[in-house]
């Protein structure tokens, strides 16, 4: 989509410009310059947020090349030598760390979408359900909380919860049972990841499953109470296929996020259970590539990584499209 | 979207006599009969379980950081309930060391953070909120676009190393002073203001600065409240950016000083926290305290964002 094409109405009088006085045009026919100048207000007043969006976001795409150097920080990209795709025979040569990195981000992205994924739709339904408002909206107020406290907060709190001198084990001790070793200890690691994921986020991500719970038609449920249909059947039959769209566009959205499992989260907990089991794709990336300077190999793991992630997104929604979903996004 | 809306009118109203009538309604929604006695049962137990299992934690800390010392060691770590109330782990963490230092970079990155990411919010949502100007459909698809993907770790890193903001507060504000999330919802909000207002204000002669700054920013003081303080939670529990960008300890904002001190358990000394090391408190009750005050700020802002959450959100979500 270029500029120009999509001036449909020029807007009349968006500046203080000379052209102001004429009658707005109905047509492109003016130049772009001409609609550039008249609108050069507008356009300082995105000059500054777009900056950042194209430094941060699309200037920094660039960056991507050095996948393709052996870089070297010293050098800089312009000096640093190219060495074609070399840095990518990581992904095929069986590395171990990689290979390592890649085992357990899966693991964990798979231990999110089947226990993390559905929780917020369950907890929504119950929510939903609660006859008084009241209760409901203490009981939200509460739950969503977490969702606001940073990961090194809420590593620190199931440390002092779980941990060996914790709230569980004091417990535990002071009635004569056994303490149980959750913190560092690689065998359960994955178990407590997944409920901190749950701990933090579950609440909040019920916002939008309550929003459409909202907006199902009512008359739906009670046509299907005339018809007979008991609470569980209204659930099947009405509830779920309301909430159906906004599942599929959370998934796809999760789906193209499958490689990102958590780097604060992970980062701040690999001391305590080692590498073996707590590296994923982006702590990898961040640990071979910033901290122990392998930039080009890290560099073409991350690209890889955003490459397939995309492909995901865009692959899901097409299939969602196929199905008569509405997907995240048309066209 | 009406859930919170509703509810708290009714709320305000209070009467016994308008409560009747939309308390009934759940049951109808909900159809042939209200939820049966096992169903009840079960959804109240976990509900409260799932309530108590938040709240609890937050209680401990509290509750050990100011619990006296000897109460603290006897009990090994945490404490449920303080038998006499101390503040001197607070005393100590507040006496200029460490800590006293990385809550002032946290609260300068916070409110500077804050400041400059409304600022740009807000005239970049402006922008594309005028449609029909010069490469409006262009730039809102860069926007939008933006949502997509992310950079990634390294280039991002190169970024920030290219424009010298390495090891500089800015590092931790730049970077991500402007959300494309944010921008869409402010960008919807604008474009929902009656147009009448904004074309009378031009027939009597108001420029684009002054439609924005005497029409546009009065009418949406909600939403820019809800998205300074999400913006302003995001800053103040920045953690990645301070542990990519910034390798001087001394610049260290609060999360960073949580992480060594709390969750990797470094011993804090007193010179760590700037006094004479004749008697420090526990360890654990050092470390609570440092977390409460990290919990605080959220703590207290949380009822205002919780207020007008819902509404912000949604207006992104449907109209983005």
């Amino acid at each position: 989509m270029t500029a120009g094409v999509d001036e449909r109405t020029g807007s009349p009088g968006t500046s203080a410009a000379p052209e102001a006085e004429h009658p707005p045009p109905t047509r492109p026919t003016v130049p772009w310059w001409k609609r550039m100048w008249r609108d050069r207000t507008v356009l300082l007043f995105a000059l500054p947020g777009m900056a950042v969006i194209i430094v941060f976001q699309y200037l920094a795409l660039g960056g991507n090349v050095i996948a393709f150097q052996d870089f070297q920080p010293y050098l800089g990209i312009s000096k640093s030598l190219w060495v074609g795709f070399e840095n990518f025979q990581i992904l095929f040569n069986g590395d171990p760390e990689f290979l390592g990195a890649l085992r357990n981000t899966l693991i964990i992205t798979a231990l999110q979408t089947v226990f993390v994924f559905p929780a917020p739709i369950i907890l929504a339904l119950m929510l939903h359900s609660l006859v008084s408002n009241k209760v409901r909206q203490l009981v939200q107020s509460v739950l969503y909380l977490p969702h606001f406290l940073s990961w090194v907060i809420v590593v620190a709190l199931f440390q002092q919860v779980l941990g060996g001198a914790g709230l569980l084990n004091n417990f535990l001790r002071a009635n004569g049972w056994e303490p149980i070793d959750i913190i560092g200890n690689a065998d359960v690691f994955y178990a407590l990841i997944t409920s901190q994921v749950i701990w933090k986020d579950t609440g909040w991500a019920t916002i939008l499953f309550l929003a459409v719970l909202a907006g199902i038609d009512k008359s739906l449920y009670e046509a299907a109470a005339v018809d007979g249909a008991s609470r569980w059947r209204q659930t099947w039959h009405v509830t779920l296929p309301g909430m159906r769209p906004i599942i599929i566009m959370l998934f796809i959205l999760k789906l193209g996020d499958s490689l990102s499992v958590g780097f604060e989260q992970l980062i701040l907990q690999q001391d305590a259970v080692g590498i073996g089991v707590a590296q994923v794709l982006d702590t990898y990336v961040y640990n071979n590539g910033v901290v122990g300077g392998y930039w080009g190999v890290s560099a073409a793991v991350g690209l890889v990584k955003g490459l397939v992630g995309l492909v995901l997104v865009l692959m899901a929604n097409k299939i969602a499209h196929m199905f008569g979903e509405e997907g995240v996004y048309k066209a | 979207m009406s859930t919170t809306t509703t509810s708290a009118t009714r709320e305000g109203s209070g009467k016994s006599t308008r409560r009747i009538a939309p308390r009934r309604r759940p049951r109808v929604i909900d159809g042939v009969a209200t939820p049966g006695p096992v169903e009840s049962t079960l959804k109240g137990i976990i509900l409260t379980l799932a309530c108590a299992v938040v709240i609890l934690p937050f209680v401990g800390v509290f509750s050990t950081s100011l619990a006296s010392p000897e109460q603290v060691i006897k009990a090994g770590g945490f404490v449920l309930f303080p038998t006499s109330i101390d503040f001197t782990a607070y005393k100590m963490i507040f006496s200029g060391g460490v800590v006293t230092r990385a809550l002032g970079v946290t609260a300068f990155v916070t409110i500077i953070g804050t400041t400059l990411s409304l600022a740009l919010t807000a005239t970049l949502g402006w922008a594309l909120s005028r449609r029909g100007s010069f490469a409006n459909r262009p730039l809102l698809l860069l926007v939008l676009i933006s949502l997509l993907f992310g950079p990634g770790i390294i280039p991002s890193y190169l970024v920030v190393e290219r424009l010298g903001l390495l090891d500089t507060l800015w590092a931790l504000i730049i970077p991500t002073s402007v959300s494309a999330f944010n921008v869409v919802v402010v960008r919807a909000f604008f474009v929902q203001l009656p147009q009448e207002i904004l074309d009378s204000a031009k027939v009597d002669g108001a420029g684009e600065l002054q439609l924005f700054l005497r029409i546009a920013l009065p009418l949406s003081k909600p939403v820019f409240a809800v998205i300074g303080l999400f913006y302003g939670v995001g800053y103040w529990n920045a953690f990645f950016n301070a542990l990519l960008y910034l390798s001087d300890a001394s610049k260290w904002p609060l999360q960073m000083v949580l992480r060594t001190y709390v969750v990797q358990d470094t011993q804090l000394g007193g010179q760590d926290l700037g006094i004479d090391t004749a008697s420090l408190p526990p360890q654990t009750s050092l470390q609570m305290a440092i977390l409460v005050v990290s919990i605080v700020p959220v703590l207290v802002v949380y009822p205002f964002l919780q207020r007008h959450f819902a509404k912000g959100m949604l207006t992104g979500a449907v109209k983005g």
